[in-house]
């Protein structure tokens, strides 16, 4: 057995994100089962696990679009206070809105497709109550730019676009206004190698210039060894292990960790 | 002498669950380093060198023992402190040096050199202007700054790997065979810097298969081989 680690003495701010406790059913089946997560602000966390273990419910519950059974989320920003599970739908919206950005593997899930692509990005701002179409037109220009989207497609469909572009669609509305939070589920999961790469390339460059906390959902394990800070392991809805991304990879604790990690090629 | 680091009866092994085995890596290690003081770690293949070092990282997690840390926020044991404060020293006080580049697809050599700065808060032209600056000293070819390291051969790898390792002053660095595939002008580069950052009290616990180049920054050797886990002082020590 190793060591119980201690609370931690020297970074003294409060996690950003701390969700305490949730679990969550359908039916029969128990999703996730009293899990807890947290972030430091500008922390990458990684979340693992095999398909079923409940990661991406976890990430959608950290985005308000599943409500737990039990369990408590907090975010430690200005202006938001309490138990967000408990906001009604409209203060939700708002919420996810100004304050969380998401990237879903799926990209129709997260764009209009037939919109163009600022049109997408630009809905965004919209909803936070942006009314001057040129302030609109430029936040949404500014935005695709710093997720290397080309500005001469800013009014091209989704749909018209490769798998690599419209994740950076989806990114670009997730960090229209500059969220506290972003979290992405399998974000470069389908992608072509080189245009995963750059995907890869984008968040990191995101993270370092802006110091945006992430939450990041894969099973592609080189994807969270490149950017993530600390890593989760999942299965069955639990959580296994936590730890230090190198150390999760080098010297996994768990037995479900040490098999997922000799897996990789 | 200001005490760095203090290690305590430090042991470490390996549970393979799908064998059901346990692998013993070493016991009960004790030493301490000093400011300014460069401990060079001895013992045959597989006595456990860079285990050890990882384990001060806390790539590994010891099994028992103190790691004390005298941090610029006092006293800390690597040993068992939380995740967030390990991150957090990594990127302010403790350094570890590999043998190898983990270089990421589509990311520059100079930006990779430059990350540790910008991890620490510099802005992004000065951060540039140091790692350009380091990348020559250890001998990276100015057309080779705004390249993909991906595609370097291993030693201008590892001369990217050193500038970016080396390019912010620790409190406590660990080198793990930083020499391997250098050639000798880097060498060179890479012990004059050694003998910067001991200059200015970084405390160095370093393993090196030749160990020649390095000789004259040692003060002391810590011999891993089982029988005798002992500190021995440099004079006494035919290496």
């Amino acid at each position: 057995m190793t060591l119980m680690l201690e609370a931690p003495r020297i970074v003294e701010t409060r996690p950003l994100l701390d969700v305490k406790g949730v679990s969550k059913s359908y039916g029969h089946v128990q999703a996730v089962r009293n899990v807890s997560a947290h972030a430091h602000p500008g922390e990458v966390i990684g979340i693992v696990g095999e398909s079923g273990s409940g990661k991406s419910t976890l990430l959608r519950m950290m985005n308000l679009e599943e409500i737990p059974d039990e369990g408590s989320y907090t975010l430690d920003l200005p202006d938001v206070s309490g138990n967000l599970f408990k906001l009604d739908r409209f203060a939700r919206r708002m919420l996810c809105a100004t304050k969380i950005g998401i990237v879903y593997q799926n990209p129709h899930l997260g764009l209009l497709m037939k919109h163009s692509s600022s049109g997408n990005v630009a809905e965004r701002l919209l909803v936070a109550g942006e009314r001057s179409f040129a302030t609109l037109r430029q936040a949404a220009t500014d935005a695709l730019n710093a997720s290397e989207f080309p500005l001469d497609r800013l009014d091209a469909p989704p749909i018209e676009l490769s798998g690599g572009m419209q994740q950076r669609v989806q990114l670009a509305k997730a960090i229209a206004l500059e969220p506290a939070l972003l979290l992405l589920d399998e974000p470069t999961t389908g992608l072509d190698v080189s245009v995963q790469a750059l995907v890869l390339d984008t968040l990191k460059r995101l993270q370092q210039d802006r110091q945006i906390t992430m939450v990041i959902v894969s099973h592609d394990l080189g994807v969270i060894r490149t950017l993530a800070d600390r890593v989760m392991v999942m299965r069955r809805g639990e959580v296994v292990e936590t730890g230090l991304a190198d150390q999760i990879f080098q010297d996994p604790q768990h037995p479900y960790t040490q098999q997922l990690v000799h897996a990789k090629l | 002498m200001t005490q760095v680091l203090e290690i305590q009866g430090l042991t470490k092994g390996f549970s393979l669950h799908h064998l059901g085995t346990e692998i013993g890596a070493f016991e009960d290690i004790s030493f301490n380093v000093a400011a300014g003081e460069f401990v060079l770690l001895k013992g045959a293949n597989g006595a456990g060198k860079s285990t050890l070092l990882r384990t001060l990282y806390r790539s590994y997690l010891p099994l028992s023992g103190e790691i004390r840390f005298h941090s610029s926020h006092g006293l800390i044991d690597l040993a068992c402190a939380a995740d967030v404060d390990i991150a957090h020293l990594r990127r302010t006080e403790i350094g570890f040096v590999t043998q190898f580049l983990t270089a990421r697809p589509r990311v520059s050599a100079e930006a990779i050199v430059a990350e540790p700065l910008r991890l620490a808060g510099w802005d992004s032209d000065a951060a540039l202007n140091k790692a350009r600056r380091a990348l020559e000293t250890f001998g990276v070819k100015p057309d080779l700054w705004a390249a993909y390291p991906t595609t370097f051969s291993g030693g201008e790898q590892q001369k990217v790997n050193l500038a970016r390792a080396l390019i912010l002053p620790q409190k406590l660095l660990m080198l793990d065979e930083p020499t391997a595939s250098l050639d000798v002008n880097a060498r060179g580069a890479l012990v004059a810097r050694l003998q910067e950052l001991k200059d200015q009290g970084t405390a160095m616990i370093g393993v090196f298969h030749h160990p020649d180049d390095v000789m004259h920054l040692i003060d002391r050797v810590v011999d891993l081989t089982p029988e005798h886990t002992e500190i021995e002082e440099r004079e006494d020590v035919a290496l």
